[in-house]
């Protein structure tokens, strides 16, 4: 019954926000404005079949692609920065500086290096998503618990161990909230890439439908966008809490007591 | 330990350095070519040319103006609907999935939307700002109005202050730090999204000064408008912590830890 009442509750807002969308669209002569049934009624033939290929699969590839090598690149440089103080010190306003550049203004210089292919669009995803990785990273690295820290090194555990149990174990609930962060950056940069310059992808079919003035298009494709970050961040937060689930439960228990 | 010896600040200045360095010796190894990745030297000269510019001045105010307004609007609406939906019973429940549903779609969504109704102007800049950061401010509001003390709620009940006394007294003070998290956070996101509309929309600003050196191929002018925009962004990160420990002067997680 209580879960009943919260599926209700939980399905309640968006079904009232989505009726007032389609009845207050329904009769909509407003040519920026078109009704949500024509938007939804195109839905399927726009992005279903030859598109999906061409333009959603490209992009999503893409992505993908860019976010693994932030993730990997960001993690081991975060931990070799954060495992030595005298690196940390070094290299941290270098670090944060870069962090603090807006990731899209990346894309005109990282086209200088890769030209408009998949290339730059991929090096543009990593480039601007690694530094919440990274610096999450090394702060989780910096705060691992120096009585595990301790107990490790009276029982000799080194090396390979070291790095997968104590640190890597100790330092990912950071991790995840810079890969979190990162995913958000990274969808956002793979629009920003193929709005910029591209023959292909998500960003730039969007952009022809508004060019061409093809309205409703355009719309389905920003419900496509909102649906696929709204995938991304469910998925990651699925994964999150398995993976994490004694970090979760350790904190619980904190708190309880 | 051997990192005693220097302070961090020296160490971190010796970092700064040689990143500079490093970017002023890589073009002349030839490892990238000096067309792609100006020196230094070059690099400095072009951001002496831009702060000689009125052109960049203008940009830059029109960036600052747009992260202004866009932030103030995103804060206030934030923290608005953040006590609302945070004290009206019931309210909390309700909105839970639809804010859980808007928050991750990604504003350059909106991009196209706003080309549409407002061409280049500071609005279509303002609508991306303040989608972006208002879900910054909200969802921290919401954590802080969570967080209030029961014990402190019902002693002002118990002492029959209102509704106003209350949340001025007690849930204010309680989600403050949290506001004061969310604000920050949304400073950074703000700044973003200013740059990026303008670097892809064309709205007025440094971004759109970056794409029209990018198109006219002036490269070193292009890496020093970045620096700027880099530049700005640790500034408003710093600014933003010293306003928050400011403000917060009075609260535990500035003062420290009191020993008990």
């Amino acid at each position: 019954m209580r879960i009943a009442g919260r599926m209700v509750l939980a399905v309640a807002l968006p079904a009232v926000l989505f009726a007032i969308w389609w009845f207050a669209t329904a009769n909509s002569t407003n040519f920026y404005l078109p009704p949500l049934r024509e938007i939804l009624r195109i839905f399927p033939d726009v992005w279903t079949g030859d598109r999906l290929r061409t333009d959603v699969l490209p992009s999503l590839l893409r992505l993908a692609a860019g976010y693994t090598l932030a993730v990997v690149a960001g993690i081991a440089l975060g931990v070799l920065v954060g495992s030595y103080r005298a690196v940390r010190a070094v290299l941290e306003p270098v670090l944060e500086f870069f962090r603090a550049i807006p990731p899209p203004v990346l894309v005109p210089v990282i086209m200088l290096f890769a030209g408009i292919g998949d290339t730059m669009k991929v090096v543009v995803i990593a480039a601007g998503c690694v530094w919440p990785i990274l610096l999450n990273t090394v702060e989780g690295v910096r705060a691992v618990d120096s009585v595990l820290a301790d107990t490790c090194r009276s029982y000799r555990i080194s090396g390979p161990a070291r790095l997968r149990h104590l640190v890597l174990r100790g330092a990912s609930p950071q991790i995840a909230a810079g890969m979190r962060q990162g995913l958000s950056i990274a969808i956002i940069l793979m629009v920003i890439s193929e709005m910029f310059a591209a023959s292909n992808g998500l960003g730039f079919a969007i952009v022809q439908f508004q060019r061409g003035f093809a309205i409703p298009d355009m719309w389905s494709g920003i419900l496509l966008l909102g649906l696929i970050g709204l995938v991304l961040s469910l998925l990651f937060r699925l994964v999150e809490s398995r993976a994490l689930a004694w970090y979760h439960g350790l904190r619980r228990v904190q708190r309880g007591s | 330990m051997r990192a005693r010896g220097a302070s961090p600040a020296v160490l971190g200045l010796l970092g700064l350095a040689g990143l500079l360095a490093l970017v002023e010796a890589l073009p002349h190894t030839g490892l990238v070519s000096a067309d792609f990745l100006p020196p230094t030297s070059r690099i400095a000269s072009a951001l002496a040319g831009e702060l000689g510019d009125s052109e960049f001045w203008y940009a830059l105010r029109d960036t600052l103006v747009a992260w202004a307004i866009g932030l103030a609007i995103a804060v206030g609406a934030g923290v608005v609907a953040g006590f609302v939906i945070g004290t009206v019973p019931g309210l909390r429940a309700f909105t839970a999935s639809t804010i859980e549903f808007l928050r991750p779609i990604p504003s350059v969504a909106l991009i196209p939307l706003a080309v549409l109704m407002y061409g280049t102007e500071l609005q279509s800049t303002l609508m991306l700002v303040v989608y972006a950061s208002f879900w910054q401010v909200l969802i921290q509001v919401l954590h802080g109005v969570q967080d209030v003390d029961p014990v402190a709620d019902e002693t002002a009940r118990s002492y029959g202050l209102g509704l106003w006394a209350r949340i001025r007294h007690v849930l204010w003070p309680t989600a403050l730090p949290y506001v004061m998290t969310g604000v920050r956070l949304a400073a950074a996101v703000a700044l973003v999204l200013a740059i990026t509309a303008e670097l892809v929309i064309g709205a007025p600003g440094l971004g759109s000064r970056i794409a029209v050196a990018q198109a006219s191929n002036a490269v070193p002018d292009m890496y020093a408008l970045v620096a700027v925009t880099g530049l700005l962004g640790v500034a408003i990160n710093l600014g933003a912590r010293r306003v928050e420990r400011r403000l917060l002067r009075w609260h535990q997680s500035v003062r420290g830890e009191v020993v008990v």
